[in-house]
């Protein structure tokens, strides 16, 4: 079969609902004697979530970036949309970045430029598209956060969480079919990680975003496991209680000291006997 | 004793190792696609226009200096007249450069390792990873460029002006005729001494930008390890600079004179 051949079969079997979008296997990674990921398996299907649960530094962050390929893994074998990343180099990388879109601690966003160039800053630079249709999508994406008026601001003038949703507007700006987010509510108070865990399900279940959630937060976990967002005849969106199916949709991994000690839906987690589960959860 | 030797030396190497690495990349990434041309333009003006205030003063009151030191020293041998031609001498070959590259140093070496440093500890440049751009090329290449072309420029600015800040002293305080002055030049002056005075700046340019991008990289540690980072690029940038000037200088007797 040749190469084009086999892409086609592949590009098939990831349009297919329910394909694996990304899949970690038998991932280890140890900085010196510090042993990070030991033995980390998990998939993510196309249009569900992946809530990574557990303390400070036990993987969660260094597990999406090996999948972004800002980390390598010392062993084990790592796919994103059917292509093996764990042995690609750093120029054929950006070719599987054009797909995946982070959601980096703190927004990570480019502090001299502004909300603009920080949320078009793929488009402006690394794609030939006219400028007018990358404003176009530039406020279209700031409309779909709710922070259009804010557009010829600097990151420094906006609040915390005004920042993580610009943030999520420059990761959504280029259409990735994954966006993995990394902490995107820590430090954030309830209401506005709220907003922040609204624009997680929106981007879900409206634009069938796959998604990775990393985070420590239990409260923003179980939120968007546990809510759907639905658009109305009149084009309003809403995010309602989620039905029980698309509940399972949202699948939950505990990680301790880089070994996953739970794998399950929220009411499996809940169910757990396991003390370090009882404990985190209390 | 021995362990702390060897892991002094393991990290040493290793730095050597990335260094060279992220050179061996901004030379590729000069030649090759994609090329950052409005953060080229950017560092030019930031490194160039910007640094052009602090280059005039420290040229004008070294040459200024220079002859009215010289000027004090030739006296006892009778020779105040050949003033200019020492101060030029000096200025072109030696003082031009080397005072320009330490002004660059502690301007531009100690801004980039902030700047890099910064985006390193605020996850930026993973994010820039993550969208799909390579920072060395967004971030050295530009930066390297300018520092490769922009120091010689102003080195020669500086020189010019060193020269004119000696005629100043030797024409007010000397007494030594404008005519004389710059004659003295013009005799004293080889074509070796013009060569040596613009390939240093050249080299200075590209370490103290290579340094300080290399050093800004590798800041870890948070805001505490921008700092660091910061001293570092300056310290290593200068004494870099100086441990160049002498070999390319040695270089130069060997070859042309």
């Amino acid at each position: 079969m040749d190469t084009s051949t086999n892409n086609n079969h592949v590009q098939q079997i990831l349009d297919e609902a329910g394909a694996p979008v990304i899949v970690f296997d038998k991932v280890q990674l140890a900085f010196d004697d510090k042993v990070v990921l030991r033995d980390l398996s998990f998939t993510l299907l196309k249009g569900h979530t992946k809530i990574i649960l557990g303390a400070s530094g036990s993987g969660k962050s260094t597990a999406l970036k090996i999948i972004t390929g800002l980390l390598k893994a010392d062993a084990g074998v790592v796919w994103v949309n059917g292509q093996r990343v764990d042995q690609l180099s750093e120029e054929d990388m950006m070719a599987v970045r054009a797909d995946l879109g982070m959601i980096f601690q703190e927004g990570a966003l480019f502090d001299s430029l502004t909300v603009r160039e920080n949320v078009g800053y793929k488009l402006y630079e690394e794609t030939d598209m006219p400028l007018d249709e990358i404003d176009k999508r530039v406020e279209e994406v700031l409309g779909f956060i709710g922070l259009k008026e804010h557009i010829d601001k600097m990151p420094s003038e906006l609040s915390g969480g005004q920042r993580r949703r610009v943030a999520i507007a420059r990761a959504m700006a280029f259409k990735p079919r994954i966006l993995l987010y990394d902490e995107a509510t820590t430090g954030l108070d309830p209401i506005t990680a709220t907003t922040v865990d609204e624009e997680i399900i929106k981007l879900r279940d409206l634009e069938n975003v796959s998604s990775i959630v990393v985070t420590h937060q239990l409260r923003d976990a179980f939120y968007v496991a546990t809510h759907m967002a639905q658009r109305e005849a009149n084009g309003q969106v809403h995010v309602v209680r989620a039905t029980p199916e698309k509940e399972r949709e949202a699948e939950f991994i505990m990680l301790k000291d880089g070994l996953i000690i739970f794998e399950g839906d929220a009411d499996a987690l809940r169910a757990s006997r396991d003390p370090y589960i009882q404990e985190f959860l209390t | 004793m021995l362990p702390l030797i060897e892991r002094w030396l393991k990290h040493a190497a290793l730095e050597v190792q990335e260094y060279v690495f992220l050179t061996r990349r901004a030379f590729h990434g000069i030649f090759t696609r994609p090329i950052y041309r409005h953060d080229i333009v950017e560092q030019f003006d930031l490194i160039g226009a910007g640094s052009l205030t602090v280059v005039l003063l420290s040229g004008l009151f070294t040459g200024a200096a220079l002859a009215s030191q010289s000027g004090l020293t030739l006296d006892q041998f009778g020779a105040r007249p050949l003033v200019g031609r020492l101060v030029s001498a000096s200025m072109i070959k030696e003082l031009g450069p080397v005072l320009t590259a330490l002004m660059l140093t502690g301007r531009i070496g100690s801004g980039i390792a902030a700047e890099l440093g910064s985006m390193v500890v605020t996850d930026q440049i993973h994010a820039l990873r993550a969208l799909g751009t390579d920072p060395v090329r967004k971030l050295v290449v530009p930066r390297l460029l300018a520092g490769l072309f922009m120091a010689p420029v102003l080195t020669v600015i500086s020189d010019f002006i060193g020269i004119l800040g000696g005629w100043v002293v030797a024409r007010f305080q000397l007494q030594v005729s404008s005519g004389l002055y710059w004659s003295s030049i013009s005799k004293g002056l080889y074509m070796q001494d013009i060569w040596m005075g613009i390939t240093k700046p050249f080299v200075f340019g590209f370490i103290i930008v290579t340094i300080a991008c290399h050093v800004g990289l590798r800041t870890t540690g948070g805001t505490a390890g921008v700092g660091k980072s910061t001293t570092v690029s300056v310290v290593a940038g200068s004494v870099a600079v100086i441990a160049a000037d002498f070999f390319v200088t040695q270089i130069f007797f060997a070859l042309f004179y």
